[in-house]
């Protein structure tokens, strides 16, 4: 099994693609962590504020931000092959398009085994009850997507304890059906265990985990890979094939769990759903200033609808929301309400069911020495005095604040300011050439030149 | 370091501003989080009692490296029985401002609780001031 150590540095699924980006500043504008600055005419991301959310990548008009993901050759290292796919997967495909048929297209791909990654919903219910009785902080969050619990890490680090500890369910699953497949006789090298992903976040945080040792997931498929590849199997003659292993353990509370109020349903006490990171930035900014405590668990979500939402994800989020409802609907039909608890015991959940801590990571701190960061926050404030405070990030910084921020700690120049570079000029503090030349390492050489290849421009898309 | 923030009285809708101000603050020079944390509920506390009670407020912050010193002065009716304010439940805002979610009794309690020190004058008719110290290094104190 490959693993991947929690280490200090964090590892990011997103990168910027020098070759495509512009600079057009749409990604700076967006971010909720000011993780990105504008340098010799490219987005560049700060690898220590970004929490992988991927906003900059729906933001930019020109697909120039990547998401890392495996080779989907290297499944066929193990002789095993074992896809865990969110029930999201499958619904974002036509109501008439059975599960089995999308089960053998996975097949057909290169899949041996294939189980949902909500099948161990019911061990989180369970151990997130567990853990709401012995912790009194309130409001509990939910750890469920890694872009919020590294948002928290960053921007909220107060709210770091407030975070529920326990293993979302595709840590959950990943163990539990590594455990299950050692036990029928395979060897552990044999395994190879696979996870479907409907964003960045998710990889990122499976390689490198927050708040547990290791993870056990050996490889990461974009579902916007395996959502093509599932296609154009389907729209090929149905050759009849032998479907995959799986088994049954899916629930209708599991069908939803990754959709909006899919968990908060389930949470004893007051609950709210939050999704999109910017309404999940503005609620946190209140609760940590008044004590919500009245408020049990909040369940926090990057994106819009949730994970159907993910930037990975094709189909339309509204339409896989409501497809997933359906189904959802189908299984309640036939199962009695009442949490199982898989007790098969292939996961000891008091033993592989929680996380460890979770670190504060704070970015806005000026210094780490207080007295001084005290003087560069009175430099900070002296600077906004001069600094426009339009926001228009001509100085390669998504706002003036940051701006002055990265001046004081060394990171920036007052002259970046386009309007103070007048001003400047004009009291013969920068001369005409300095001006150009700092202007030519924000946007790059050829950036005032003449190039009619942009979006709207003479020859677009040429 | 000082810092002077307005506050209107009865503009609940910017109740927290100040707050929010200051917590920003409080992280860019790398105060522990669970003393800035009390810091910042203390903070917003007084900030809800001037826009509840008083007319208008001033909150002056005063940062050295050694503590944090919150002086929050609003003219305003003032508190006759400052002992009795202190009690956990005891208020005198009126049922719409208790419907708005504030005015449970817990404020100055609340205050007391997450600062390090406490100092509260009042002028029945013309206002009160709370002083607030928090050190920042807990052992300090």
């Amino acid at each position: 099994m490959q693993t991947k150590k929690q280490t200090r540095d964090f590892h990011h699924a997103l990168a910027v693609q020098a070759d495509l980006c512009t600079g057009c500043t749409h990604c700076m504008a967006v971010c909720p962590t000011r993780a990105i600055r504008i340098r010799n005419g490219k987005a560049i991301i700060l690898a220590n504020r970004c929490v992988d959310c991927g906003e900059c990548y729906k933001a930019c008009p020109v697909s120039a931000i990547a998401v890392e993901q495996d080779d989907l050759q290297m499944i066929f290292r193990f002789p095993v092959r074992v896809i865990l796919i969110p029930s999201i997967l499958i619904g974002q495909f036509p109501r008439k398009i059975m599960a089995s048929s999308i089960y053998n297209a996975l097949k057909e791909i290169g899949f041996t085994h294939v189980f949902e990654v909500e099948n161990t919903v019911d061990m989180v219910i369970e151990a997130g009850r567990q853990i709401m009785l012995e912790n009194k902080e309130r409001p509990v969050i939910s750890s469920f997507c890694p872009a919020i619990v590294r948002l928290i890490q960053v921007k909220f680090p107060s709210l770091v304890d407030n975070i529920l500890k326990v293993n979302p369910p595709i840590d959950m699953s990943a163990m539990y059906y590594r455990e299950k497949l050692k036990m029928s006789g395979i060897p552990a090298e044999n395994i190879g265990l696979f996870y479907a992903t409907p964003c960045a976040a998710k990889i990122a945080a499976v390689k490198s985990p927050v708040g547990e040792i290791e993870s056990a997931i050996d490889g990461v498929i974009n579902m916007d890979l395996l959502y093509n590849r599932i296609l154009n199997y389907l729209q090929r003659k149905y050759t009849e094939t032998t479907p995959p292993e799986t088994d049954d353990l899916l629930s209708s509370r599991g069908i939803l769990w990754s959709t909006t109020r899919g968990e908060a349903i389930h949470s004893a006490g007051r609950a709210l759903a939050i999704d999109g990171i910017q309404n999940v930035n503005e609620f946190l900014e209140n609760i940590e200033n008044e004590k919500l405590d009245k408020i049990d668990f909040l369940e926090l979500r990057a994106c819009d609808e949730s994970c159907a939402g993910g930037i990975l994800m094709s189909g339309n989020r509204f339409l896989t929301v409501e497809r997933l409802k359906n189904r959802s609907d189908e299984y309640r039909a036939r199962e009695d309400d009442k949490i199982r608890k898989v007790q098969d015991g292939y996961l000891d959940i008091t033993e592989h069911g929680f996380l460890g801590n979770i670190e504060p990571r704070p970015i806005e701190k000026l210094d780490e020495d207080i007295s001084a960061a005290l003087k560069k926050v009175e430099r900070k404030r002296r600077m906004m005095c001069y600094l426009p405070g339009f926001d228009c990030g001509g100085c390669g910084a998504p706002d003036c604040q940051t701006l002055a921020e990265d001046i004081v700690t060394g990171n920036g120049q007052i002259s970046q300011c386009i309007f103070l570079q007048q001003q400047m000029i004009k009291q013969n503090l920068l001369s005409q050439s300095q001006a150009v030349k700092i202007t030519g390492d924000i946007w790059g050489k050829e950036r005032l030149e003449k190039n009619c290849n942009k979006i709207g421009a003479e020859n677009e898309n040429n | 370091m000082q810092i002077r923030h307005k506050i209107a009285g009865g503009d609940f809708t910017r109740a927290g501003n100040v707050a929010s101000a200051v917590k920003k603050v409080l992280q860019q020079i790398n105060i522990d989080h669970k003393q800035s944390k009390r810091i910042v509920i203390a903070l917003y506390e007084g900030e809800v009692n001037v826009v509840a009670h008083a007319y208008s407020g001033v909150v002056d912050i005063d940062i050295d490296s050694e503590k944090i010193k919150i002086t929050i002065a609003d003219k305003g009716p003032g508190i006759s029985d400052i002992e009795k304010a202190m009690q956990e439940g005891y208020s005198t805002a009126t049922p719409q401002v208790r419907e708005m979610g504030f005015g449970a009794g817990m404020g100055l309690s609340n205050m007391k609780r997450n600062s390090d020190f406490m100092n509260i004058t009042s002028i029945p008719g013309e206002g009160t001031t709370v002083e607030l110290i928090n050190f920042i290094k807990p052992d300090a104190n």
